[in-house]
């Protein structure tokens, strides 16, 4: 039998995935950007077992707003990689190195 | 249960339903504007944030009213920093009227509805009162305002700082998402004032709590920009065109205030405790790798980026101190201080990046600290302007940034951390020495460029109310703080 906690271990497993793809990934722009998506359903995945867990249809609503947002949120990102892609001819993270943060 | 369906009332959300048509019709109209100078969108543009302006200023009543459902607020709070976002966004705007007009690249309509379409989102922001409203308020101004950072299409680095900035922003909606995905698992409420009610009459899973705040604070840390997630302030403020960086420097550091308070203050104030821990944590080494870092830089966008990132982490000592071991006698007191102080900064910076574009020219950044040697001998008064900003925010007494600085350590100092409030004098007394390295440049080196300062007159003025009037609320600070104080009294009971 599946318990709460188990949905909340996978939704923790999926963002640390993501957040290490998002800072060891050292070489294509566009495996960050799926890093990013997988973030994203990493909290779908826990607001929706808790919004089953606790019978409450709210958390289930937010779900739709974010997958939209994270589809809006591509559509940017896309365009500014396209964007960089064509003032830089390349696409891999160690070449944004102009700026120092 | 559907039949009981009461149409929500649409009069608190005034503002913003007339910004978004406004945005729509601009968007529009932009297509059959065919001049250059876009003289329509702009002027279209001004008049509906001036016409924003005076929807809140009729609909503004002191009650706290809710409405869809409890999803949106509108209380003083809100109306005040509604009222100076709309100040900030026209100000920009007119700063950066001659400088997108001198750059080929950027597109001039579509700046105009993206910066609309920015506050509009940040409007939603400061009137959210649910996690929904609050990620969609911030998600509308975060990707308008990627977009405007990638706005200059032939600039290798804007696009690079478009990018780290729209990765890292996406990373700090991440955070915050998930840090509301636990609050919501531990109380079992999307409303931020309904899970206040929650944590203060219910016992909650601590444990599960405990973890959302922490994402929670940290993705208010990645928007805020402090130290250790501000590694995308000073790229961006450095690679967006210098118009952009004014609008990303001023109004969206309201917002983020008025979300802090949403979240923290009006949602989570009873576990206080908890998260004023981590704040200390942040604003401390804000301060201090702010300031210190900011002396290194060579580039006064750079500098100023870094010297954002040591004003926020000072802000933050203000909601820091609110609530003492239970006691939360001095919280207005310590909210009102640090209100005051992200509005006197939002003016301040305004003023400064005003001053940079005025010595812009096409084909010529002037963002290098060089460009401002002997800017006394080109034009004494602008020379001044300079200096009162960089007075005022190094917090020489009798400019604002002084009074700001202030009231806040006096309610650090009320709040019992002594330590805290040494700490910030000393990085302030550090961070004094790059703002007046810049007022030495100004006056005691030898000029590189002669020209004398061209611009329109109207700018010229505008950008010098705007520096009086940063020497001005020095002398007088009273009226703005007892507003902000008023404001803040009428929300948050």
């Amino acid at each position: 039998m599946l318990s709460l906690s188990h949905f909340l271990i996978l939704g923790a497993i999926l963002f640390a995935i993501s957040i290490v793809g998002i800072f060891l990934n050292r070489k294509n722009l566009i495996v960050l950007l799926m890093a990013i998506e997988l973030m994203l359903l990493s909290v779908n995945m826990n607001f929706v077992a808790f919004s089953r867990y606790m019978q409450d249809p709210n958390g289930q609503l937010f779900v739709f707003f974010i997958l939209a947002v994270a589809a809006a949120e591509a559509a940017v990102g896309l365009a500014i990689l396209v964007l960089l892609f064509r003032n830089l001819k390349t696409i891999h993270v160690d070449d944004l190195d102009s700026l120092k943060g | 249960m559907f039949n009981d369906f009461v149409a929500p009332s649409l009069y608190p959300a005034a503002p913003e339903i007339f910004l978004l048509f406004m945005a729509c019709v601009i968007l529009l109209v932009d297509l059959g504007v065919k001049s250059p100078r876009r003289t329509l969108t702009f002027v279209l543009t001004q008049l509906t944030l001036l016409g924003c302006a005076a929807i809140t200023l009729l609909t503004s009543n002191t009650e706290v009213v809710y409405t869809f459902s409890g999803m949106f607020v509108d209380d003083m709070m809100a109306d005040l920093l509604k009222l100076l976002v709309y100040g900030a966004v026209m100000l920009a705007l007119f700063y950066s009227r001659e400088y997108i007009q001198d750059r080929q690249a950027i597109p001039k309509g579509e700046y105009f509805v993206l910066a609309l379409l920015a506050t509009l989102g940040m409007l939603v922001m400061i009137s959210a009162n649910h996690f929904l409203t609050l990620y969609l308020g911030l998600e509308m101004m975060s990707l308008s305002l990627y977009a405007m950072v990638a706005l200059n299409r032939e600039s290798a680095i804007s696009t690079e700082a478009a990018m780290k900035y729209f990765i890292l922003g996406a990373l700090a909606s991440g955070l915050l998402l998930y840090g509301m995905s636990m609050i919501y698992g531990a109380t079992g409420s999307l409303e931020i004032t309904e899970v206040g009610e929650r944590l203060y009459t219910y016992s909650v899973d601590k444990s599960v709590l405990v973890f959302g705040i922490v994402f929670l604070v940290a993705g208010l840390a990645f928007k805020l920009g402090v130290v250790p997630f501000h590694m995308w302030v000073p790229d961006v403020y450095h690679g967006a065109p210098t118009s952009v960086t004014l609008f990303i420097a001023a109004a969206p550091k309201l917002a983020a205030f008025a979300i802090v308070m949403r979240l923290l203050v009006s949602g989570l104030i009873t576990q206080a405790a908890d998260w004023q821990g981590m704040l200390i944590v942040l604003s401390v080494l804000s301060m201090g790798i702010g300031n210190l870092v900011a002396i290194a830089q060579t580039n006064i966008k750079r500098m100023l980026a870094y010297s954002a990132i040591s004003h926020m982490g000072f802000m933050l000592l203000g909601i820091v101190t609110g609530v003492v071991g239970g006691d939360a006698r001095f919280a207005l007191n310590a909210y009102s201080s640090a209100m005051f102080y992200v509005v006197t900064y939002v003016l301040t910076t305004l003023a400064g990046f005003g001053l940079i574009m005025m010595l812009t020219r096409a084909g010529f950044e002037s963002d290098e600290l060089d460009d401002f040697k002997g800017l006394n001998k080109r034009s004494p008064w602008f020379a001044a302007m300079m200096m009162f900003v960089m007075l005022s925010m190094a917090g020489i007494p009798f400019f604002v940034g002084f009074f700001a600085k202030f009231s806040v350590l006096q309610a650090v100092v009320a709040a019992g951390y002594y330590w805290l409030a040494v700490a910030a004098v000393l990085f302030s007394l550090v961070g004094a020495f790059y703002y007046l390295r810049v007022v030495k440049l100004m006056y005691f080196d030898e000029p590189k460029i002669q020209e004398p300062i061209e611009g329109p007159l109207f700018i010229k003025v505008l950008v010098s109310a705007n520096g009086l009037a940063v020497a001005a609320l020095g002398l007088f600070p009273q009226f703005l703080m007892s507003l902000c104080a008023y404001a803040l009294m009428r929300s948050l009971t």
